[in-house]
């Protein structure tokens, strides 16, 4: 089979980098799984759960940076109880022991300790970039003892963390012998940062492309910092509250207007609307405009400010923005992409939402749109029809009603035949979110025409365990599957437990499986680690196979049963 | 056409539709005695038959007699599951008949089926109510008459009012949601979409309090982080330079009888007169329902001239809560200082709305008055010594004839809600 000298084979595995292809390069045969597994370098695993890090470093010696994910994903939304897992401390700790020089570090919904960060720091010489996303369980001192001992550092990228916030010092920590800074990203910190310690890091850090900032952070040192990183691609603005009139304020246009390479802006976690012109010299080059988190801008001043913004591919916006607003996206941002319209109020009645209508507009406007996440107050099937035929290209579809089990409200049907119509049309449809009222037949249309289908969330939908059966059963390329308050039973669960082999993960919640119909699947498939989340300690007390589960998770292992799991989580 | 009513007129009345538990009252058992979850003595018959309702005033009728949903049996043989096949999923739903089929939604008696009715309760309040005057009291389904007798109100379909509750205790389960708007609503001439209530957060609120906004967890699916940081920055933006800053300024409003509150944004407003057709406009219908809150048989007959009269005519006064505590009369400083100074809305009775800071505020409030309200002028200040018109500060106002019952407030009429709310 080897027709090239192994350094040879390396070179050109050296050019393939998405992890699927070097994984099927690895299954060739046994010499290309050895060349491919010494050069291999990065290494993503997508539920810790699923290997063991003495697995990993055996495998991979070469391993420089790793990427993790803990929790599954509807622990984002408070299903999974706090301490179920997802601990990076014994990843941490075996690579350190090893001989594995590790540079990057990528995790998300995992909990990180200071001692975890603090034995990072020190345990990994060539250091480099540490990411966390959603992550839990550290406070500012870990991220003092990174600045401290990271000589190395270029990125610390911090995204919706909830970190304990001891206030301030840990940017002081960043020693003056560090220069390396590519990417600081601390916008989820909620204390105060060390204002002085912050310009003059900014000041001896000219590759930095990438800056987050809190919202304890003025305006006026926002002025200061940009006027020492005019190089800044993506900015991040904390607080942009100042009065119109004011010298700051002049100072920030002119500094602003001398940022020409941002092309991505996040941030106003406190803004003053009326001072956004001085924003707008900038605009024309946006790609990605976050403003999720403004709910001070909507109206008039949103729509202004959205259209000088010609070249955005990916806008984050809340729901204040309206129909009227999405249209004039739809009318401006031609070379939009990805779409996320959040809600700014989620569980009020919403004075300030979008509808089917907004939708619309923006898949009208916008035929390169391939990515949406679109909190809205209804959807009618026409629409989402109409959709589907502008735009065909949708990798990620996630439509989330905010009542659950809204039909149509102009035909009272459910929504079956308009998300039928989007994995029809949409061919190459990775990720699914449906909401709204469903009935088996959406999942009768999402077996038959979803085959790249790999993520699919589903929330109080269907009728029966047919609709499970029909996406078990049709969609080939299923990786995750998430479900809850739906009527799945056991027949359901049971039909095809090979299946969940060639899965990541299977989340069920509030649905209709029982005990017994767990324990039938984890006995038949031992490589699969089934677990019962149950709070509620009724567990303890009837082990009545009857008895339905209030939540399962189960997931592919190579590692059996894992040893950190809390009282309330019973693998099976 | 509707699905045989399985007898259960009476069942109706009395249940607070939790599936399993018609299912056996199917069996033509009368009236359940039901704890205070509203499970009944049956409710173990298997597991998945535990349905309660969380509906905290059990007292409290949902729906209509006859409302009965035929997916009662489809629920009961959800219970055994995969029996489901053929069961004539809607029913209920031609829909011609425009009857909102998310109530139709049959979704099983599951153990810990969180989301039915309290997912109802909120999305239809939010969704629905207030674009289609659809608002439903519980107490509308005492009357089996009240279909056919009712304009403009549609009164509830009987559905399982679920409040659910944060810990989803496995003993309680989520009652399938409900849906019988059909039988009902098919009598009635349709006006808008059918929209099966969840009342649940009405439930609570035979005693006028703010019912709890019951929520089910984990949706709508956001990060929690992403909510905590909204609601900072909107906290902060009122917070800055002392004046309320750029962000919405939502504040609550309260309406006497009315079974929960609202929010509105002050700063989608710009004058007094946008922000009481917009208050009219959400509490139209409690003010329709009002007739019936308290539970009594027999409602009156709301003609829309009567609903009318209600709002626009004397009966109610806007009232906010400024930043000192004090409750003040809604009108008299300009509409920019009003929204720095509001910190909630309260539309009240004007027989209750006595002693209100230091007005006093006439009993019926005059047509002519009312629309001074609307329109206010800007000075108001030279207003206050007009003798008895306290309402209205308006400088034009001149005749002050009808605003002599000031002080001959009746005190004996002072309700209940009143020290409640004052």
């Amino acid at each position: 089979m080897n027709y090239f000298p192994d350094e040879v084979l390396e070179h050109v595995f050296d050019f393939i980098t998405s992890h699927k292809d070097r994984n099927s390069v690895s299954l060739v045969c046994k010499s290309w799984y050895k060349i491919e597994r010494y050069s291999r370098q990065r290494v993503f695993i997508g539920n810790c759960y699923s290997i063991s890090p003495e697995r990993l470093i055996a495998r991979f010696p070469g391993l420089k940076s790793l990427t993790l994910k803990g929790k599954p994903h509807f622990a984002d939304f408070n299903l999974v109880p706090h301490d179920w897992g997802g601990f990076v401390y014994p990843w941490i700790e075996a690579l350190a022991k090893s001989r594995i020089g590790l540079e990057e570090l990528r995790l998300k919904r995992m909990v990180v300790s200071d001692e975890s960060l603090e034995l990072l720091s020190k345990s990994f010489v060539n250091f480099k970039s540490l990411v966390l996303v959603s992550c839990e369980g550290f406070t500012t001192d870990g991220l003092a003892a990174i600045a401290a001992n990271c000589r190395f550092l270029r990125e610390l990228d911090l995204q919706e963390n909830e970190v304990d916030d001891h206030r301030g010092h840990w940017l002081s920590c960043f020693p003056e012998s560090c220069t390396s800074l590519i990417s600081l990203n601390f916008a989820c910190l909620r204390g105060e940062v060390n204002l002085g310690a912050l310009e003059r890091l900014v000041s001896r850090s000219p590759n930095l492309k990438s800056l987050r900032l809190n919202r304890a952070v003025p305006l006026d040192t926002l002025q200061k910092l940009l006027m020492r990183a005019p190089q800044l691609v993506d900015l991040g603005i904390g607080s942009y509250v100042h009065d119109p009139f004011s010298e700051a304020y002049n100072k920030l246009k002119i500094a602003i207007q001398r940022c020409k390479s941002i092309r991505s802006l996040s941030g106003f976690l406190e803004v003053a609307p009326h001072c956004m012109s001085a924003i707008y010299p900038i605009c024309g080059n946006l790609t990605f405009l976050n403003l999720s988190y403004a709910p001070g801008l909507h109206g008039n001043k949103l729509m202004k400010l959205i259209q000088h913004c010609r070249k955005l591919q990916r806008l984050w916006i809340l729901d204040c923005i309206g129909d009227k607003g999405l249209g004039v996206v739809a009318l401006t941002c031609k070379e939009l992409q990805e779409l996320r319209v959040f809600p700014s109020d989620p569980f009020e009645a919403g004075n300030a939402a979008v509808t089917e209508e907004g939708l619309v507009l923006v898949s009208a406007g916008c035929p390169k749109l391939n990515s949406l996440l679109y909190f809205c107050q209804q959807m009618t099937n026409a629409a989402l029809i109409t959709v589907a035929k502008n735009c065909p290209n949708f990798i990620r579809f996630r439509l989330c009603i905010l009542d659950p089990i809204k039909p149509d409200p102009v035909t009272n049907q459910p929504l079956d035949e308009g998300f039928g119509a989007i994995v029809q049309s949409c061919k190459g449809l990775k990720r699914l979110s449906l909401s709204g009222l469903l009935t088996d037949q959406v999942f009768l249309y999402i077996g038959m025409y979803a085959e790249q289908l790999e993520m699919l969330s589903i929330a109080f939908a269907a009728d029966s365990d047919k609709g499970m059966l029909y996406v078990l059963n049709g969609c080939k390329k299923l990786r995750k599957l998430e479900i809850r308050d739906c009527p799945f039973g056991d027949a359901a669960l049971l039909e095809d437990v090979g299946k969940y082999e060639t899965m990541r993960s299977l989340w069920m919640s509030s649905c209709e499986v029982t005990l017994g119909g767990c324990k039938a699947v984890a006995e038949k498939m031992p490589s699969l680690n089934v677990e019962i989340i149950d709070e509620s300690e009724q567990m303890e007390f009837n082990l009545d196979d009857k008895q339905k589960v209030d939540k399962m998770y189960l997931y592919r292992t190579l590692v059996g049963h894992r040893k950190d799991a809390p009282e309330y989580v019973w693998i099976l | 056409m509707s699905p045989p009513l399985l007898g259960v007129e009476e069942e109706v009345q009395s249940s607070v539709s939790s599936p399993s538990v018609e299912c056996i009252s199917e069996n033509g058992m009368g009236l359940k005695e039901r704890n205070y979850l509203g499970l009944s003595d049956c409710s173990s018959v298997d597991s998945s038959g535990v349905s309660s309702n969380l509906n905290l005033a059990t007292e409290l009728r949902l729906g209509l007699p006859g409302s009965q949903s035929p997916e009662r049996e489809t629920e009961f043989c959800l219970l055994n599951l995969g029996k489901l096949d053929e069961k004539p999923l809607f029913p209920l739903l031609p829909s011609k008949d425009g009857i909102c089929s998310s109530s139709q939604k049959n979704v099983v008696t599951g153990n810990k089926r969180g989301f039915s009715d309290t997912m109802d309760g909120f999305s239809e309040v939010k969704g629905y109510v207030y674009t289609e005057k659809s608002w439903m009291f519980h107490e509308a389904g005492s009357d089996s008459e009240s279909p056919q007798s009712v304009g403009h109100g549609k009164y509830p379909g009987n559905s399982g009012v679920n409040v659910i509750l944060s810990t989803r205790s496995p003993g309680v389960q989520a009652s399938v949601k409900q849906d019988e708007p059909a039988n009902v609503l098919q009598e009635q001439p349709r006006a808008t979409n059918g929209t099966s209530l969840k009342q649940t957060v009405i439930s609570n609120n035979t005693t006028g309090a703010p019912a709890a906004k019951a929520q089910v967890v984990g949706w709508p699916p956001i990060r929690p982080f992403r909510t905590k940081t909204l609601a900072a920055s909107s906290k902060n933006n009122d917070e800055v330079d002392g004046k309320p800053g750029p962000g919405a300024v939502f504040v609550k409003v309260s309406m006497d009888g009315a079974p929960y509150l609202r929010k509105v944004d002050l700063r989608t407003y710009s004058t007094y007169q946008e922000l009481s057709s917009a208050l009219e406009k959400m509490f139209s219908c409690f003010t329709l329902g009002q007739c019936g809150s308290h539970g009594t048989a027999g409602k009156e007959i709301l003609s829309e001239s009567r609903l009318k009269d209600l709002l626009h005519g004397s009966e109610y006064v806007v009232t906010y809560k400024d930043k000192d505590g004090d409750w003040m009369l809604v009108g008299d400083v300009p509409w920019e200082m009003f929204i720095e100074t509001c910190k909630r809305l309260k539309i009240m009775k004007s027989s209750d709305a006595i002693g209100l800071g230091n007005y006093l505020v006439s009993r019926t409030l005059p047509k002519n008055l009312l629309e001074q309200w609307r329109n206010p002028r800007p000075t108001t200040k030279k207003n206050l010594d007009m003798g008895a018109n306290f309402l209205m500060p308006n400088p034009n106002q001149t005749d002050n004839s009808e605003v002599k019952s000031v002080g001959c407030v009746v005190e004996s009429e002072r309700s209940y809600h009143v020290s409640s709310h004052l």
